[in-house]
């Protein structure tokens, strides 16, 4: 399966133990969506194609402006106007051509979810709003369909990996909308940190190795150099997952 | 009374609730979610859960940026 240019660009990560020839064959076989390719989708977009995922959805309706530009780093300043996916497919094609890359130009929403994500065995959560959040992840939830979820906000960030009857859910810590608009602040080291480490656990997933963070939350504050790892269990009365889960359809804000 | 605040040990009056908590650490109860003893209580109790000597509360920021 493996070509003789695949054993070489890969070989520092096929000598390590946990993927040797097989785990990389299984990485050039799996398909990864990465939804959103601003702060976090970059990162972890790049990281992928390094790592020879064969196949990565890049899901986004945005154009790039300068703005973006501190911390999304898949795009540069010539790029300023063009759609984010045309941009970031470009960069990560130079990079590594032999990662197939789809290109899903669309504002995700309750109507396109489904088919947009059924191909692909892990979704990258890479999207800068609640409402895409919810549906996201209530529609991985009943396709049964693993969840990589940052989320960044100034010097910090979270994660979590999420699959759907294993771990508790994206609701079981928020269970809704939150009543206040967020802080949009970010510095975009922030986004580096937490998007390179939704990749790391997207690798982890995939290849069956380590400890991805199930039902741990891991919490990055930047300012003060620190990871905290904290144990996060299901939520009984959790409206998607719970006991008496009402939730039935995902999410339509 | 001694309770883990975010992985630290913090001393904190008596009587406190998970709410008035958030308010004596000027949190706005709008912006986070709370895990108490490793459950995950509903919102609209936080004002009647008190807090006990021991506890381990996690306050966790809504974050939602990407």
């Amino acid at each position: 399966m493996l070509s003789e240019s695949d054993l070489s660009r890969y070989e520092r990560q096929i000598m390590l133990d946990g993927i040797g020839i097989k785990g990389q064959e299984k990485l050039k076989s799996s398909k990864v969506l990465v939804a959103g390719v601003g702060g976090l989708g970059s990162p972890a977009a790049y990281y992928l194609t390094a790592a020879g995922i064969g196949t990565i959805g890049l899901a986004d309706f945005d154009e790039v402006s300068l703005s973006n530009l501190n911390r999304q780093i898949l795009h540069a300043t010539n790029d300023i106007g063009r759609f984010k996916i045309d941009s970031a497919a470009e960069k990560l094609s130079s990079l590594n051509p032999d990662v197939q890359i789809n290109k899903h130009c669309i504002k995700l929403t309750y109507e396109n979810i489904a088919d947009t994500v059924k191909n692909y065995d892990v979704i990258i959560d890479a999207v800068d709003n609640f409402e895409t959040r919810f549906l996201i992840n209530d529609s991985c939830y009943f396709l049964q369909k693993p969840v990589i979820e940052g989320a960044v906000c100034g010097f910090e960030g979270l994660l979590m990996t999420i699959v759907p009857g294993k771990t508790p859910c994206y609701r079981c810590l928020y269970p809704d909308l939150p009543k206040e608009k967020s802080f949009k602040g970010i510095i975009g080291t922030t986004a580096g940190v937490i998007g390179s480490l939704q990749a790391f656990e997207a690798v982890k997933l995939l290849l069956g190795i380590g400890e991805p963070l199930f039902g741990r939350l891991l919490i990055f504050d930047g300012l003060n150099s620190s990871f905290r790892v904290i144990d996060w269990s299901k939520k009984r009365s959790c409206p998607l997952c719970g006991e008496n889960a009402t939730i039935k359809n995902p999410a339509k804000y | 009374m001694i309770v883990k605040i975010n992985g630290k040990e913090e001393n904190i009056e008596k009587g406190m609730t998970l709410l008035s908590l958030l308010d004596f650490k000027r949190v706005n109860p709008n912006s986070v979610v709370i895990e108490h003893n490793y459950e995950i209580p509903e919102r609209e109790k936080w004002g009647e859960i008190l807090v006990n000597d021991g506890d381990n509360i996690e306050i966790v920021k809504f974050m939602g940026g990407g």
